[in-house]
């Protein structure tokens, strides 16, 4: 087995798992299911202080540094958001804070999600991966 | 039958002319005036229920844009030349045609803004400068679009007045005895919208108005979702001020109605400074131009008001009783046919409404249903629709909104219910 995959193979993993599906209704379908997966943020941390203004839809994310590494934990109150949340967390989590700073998302144009990531959408998407990247700077001492 | 035991000849004769009307409508034909409704989304037919938000606009209004860049162009109200002349002859004659269409008493009634959102940020900045005192009351509603709540909170920080909130009651109207009561020596000026553009609910204007004016209060009214869809009088209604927007009626974006009476515009103090709105300037004093043009300081939207008398020209000519009326058979239908979901809430449900169905679907978010309908060509609004504590009143983050226009039919709202039912599908 190979240790961690690189941000390149999990993108590339999601991506080919989205063209099993011929048509965009049960890519949407598949997104909605990951959602349910994603390892979720306990009701207690759905705070401010952990919650991203999307507007339309919201997101909360908890960051866990362990090392050099960081896991995320997070939810969405819309299904498609929580969706493209699971995915971003499962490209990202468990990396260095370097690879995750240099994590540019192509993949969701790839799987016919790009819109979601305009910051236009509202969706609290585009605001969340600005989070996760911030989280990948802040000092690990803290 | 009781309706007709005790009827006026006027409520006789309308109720023909409507009913008439009615039949007429031919709604095929007004679509193929407007080229954008041929277009697919997501290969599908483009379903358009946002026109709450902005509507599409007729061939006319589109070629009255491109014949004036093309033919007509050039500044109003400065040159001498032919174009010059030309061009400022179409604006004023825009202004008239405006004028009748709300039933003003002089054209130096009605301002030239960029929308709604201008007419009352006009209105707010001028009474500020010296009229608005310390303690003088102004009174909104809960129901509000943020454009006429955020300039009338801006005006009470310069000035140290008040704002006043009219509840709103469950069943999304307004709460009219809360209303009265917030009416008080101190109450300077109501400002209230007339139809809503979140849930749709038509408000009682006129008697809002009257009640407002026998506490010596003056009105304003956030008209820019009743006027494309009724024939709006402002004398009738004895408004002081009335804004609309050219693009929620069929016209370009960027352009808007002031309508104040004159007696008042003359009263307010100036808005913004600049050319066209002067008499004379030297650095001593200057002296301000006749209304309207005190208040349309720089280079106007030409194309803009000319394009806006095109699509008013077209609504005249389908005629503003055939669209209500069409319109109002839409809303029943599309209450009935969406009521029919199960987990459907109607948000406001029991009001007079016009031409806007907002809801939710049980616990389905807004935002899935947006986007999965949006992939089956359906244009819904979904969120807050700029009037967040209308949002917070009824406890929901959102709601998903379908309004209509003048070009919708009964089939785009079947298919508006057959995409909900999918949706409902997927995700409930
Ligand atoms: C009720 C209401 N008031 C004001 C506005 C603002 O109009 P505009 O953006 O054209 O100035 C809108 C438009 O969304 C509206 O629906």
């Amino acid at each position: 087995m190979t240790a961690v995959q690189s941000i390149a193979e999990r993108e590339r993993e999601i991506v080919e798992e989205f063209a099993l599906f011929d048509d965009w209704f049960e890519r949407y379908e598949y997104l909605i299911e990951l959602g349910e997966s994603l390892n979720k943020i306990e009701d207690e941390y759905k705070t401010e202080a952990f919650r991203i203004h999307g507007c339309q839809s919201q997101v909360w994310l908890r960051p866990d540094y362990r090392n050099d590494k960081v896991f995320f934990k997070a939810d969405s109150d819309a299904a498609i958001t929580r969706g493209l949340v699971a995915l971003v967390v499962r490209v990202l989590d468990g990396l260095q804070r370097s690879e995750i700073r240099d994590a540019r998302f192509d993949f969701l144009d790839d799987i016919g999600m790009n819109e979601h990531l305009s910051p236009t959408r509202k969706n609290g998407l585009s605001a969340m991966v600005e989070q996760v990247k911030n989280y990948a700077r802040e000092d690990a001492s803290s | 039958m009781s309706e007709l035991q005790n009827p006026t000849m006027d409520h006789v004769v309308k109720s023909n002319i409507s009913e008439l009307s009615d039949i007429n409508y031919d709604v095929e034909s007004v679509r193929n005036d407007f080229p954008i409704l041929s277009r697919k989304i997501h290969d599908q037919d483009l379903v358009y229920f946002d026109n709450a938000a902005t509507t599409q606009k007729p061939a006319s209004v589109i070629q009255t844009l491109t014949r004036f860049y093309s033919e007509q162009n050039a500044n109003v109200h400065r040159g001498i030349h032919t174009l010059s002349q030309e061009a400022s002859d179409a604006f004023e004659a825009a202004r008239g045609t405006i004028k009748k269409f709300i039933n003003a008493a002089s054209e130096q009634e009605v301002v030239f803004t960029t929308g709604t959102t201008g007419g009352i940020n006009l209105v707010a900045t001028a009474l500020s400068r010296g009229i608005l005192r310390p303690g003088d009351e102004i009174v909104i509603s809960g129901m509000e679009h943020h454009s006429n709540i955020v300039p009338w909170q801006m005006a009470c920080e310069y000035t140290g007045a008040i704002l006043k909130v009219i509840d709103v009651l469950p069943d999304g109207t307004l709460d009219l005895e809360h209303y009265e009561s917030l009416l008080t020596e101190k109450t300077r000026l109501v400002s209230i919208g007339h139809t809503s553009n979140a849930i749709g609910t038509i408000h009682p204007l006129k008697a809002i108005i009257d009640l407002a004016h026998s506490a010596e209060a003056l009105v304003m009214v956030d008209g820019a979702q009743a006027v494309p869809h009724e024939s709006v009088d402002v004398v009738a209604l004895d408004a002081d001020f009335f804004a609309f927007s050219s693009h929620k009626v069929y016209g370009p974006t960027g352009f808007g109605v002031l309508y104040g009476k004159k007696d008042l515009l003359e009263m307010l103090p100036p808005y913004q400074g600049g050319g066209d709105m002067i008499e004379t300037v030297s650095f001593e004093k200057t002296t301000y131009n006749t209304l309207p043009f005190k208040f349309e300081a720089g280079t106007p939207n030409i194309a803009g008001a000319i394009a806006f008398a095109a699509a008013i020209d077209y609504l005249n000519e389908i005629g503003m009783d055939a669209v209500r009326k069409h319109e109002q058979g839409l809303i029943e239908y599309g209450l009935d046919a969406l009521g029919s979901i199960p987990g459907m809430r109607i948000i406001g449900d029991g009001c007079p409404r016009a031409s806007v169905i907002s809801f939710l679907v049980g616990d389905i978010h807004p935002y899935d249903a947006g986007t999965f309908l949006d992939r089956m060509g359906i244009a819904v609004r979904t969120g807050h629709h700029c009037a967040m504590p209308l949002m917070n009143r009824f406890k929901i983050p959102g709601t998903i909104r379908a309004s209509f226009g003048m070009y919708n039919t009964r089939s785009e709202i079947d298919a508006l219910v057959k995409g909900v039912e999918r949706v409902r599908g997927i995700l409930a």
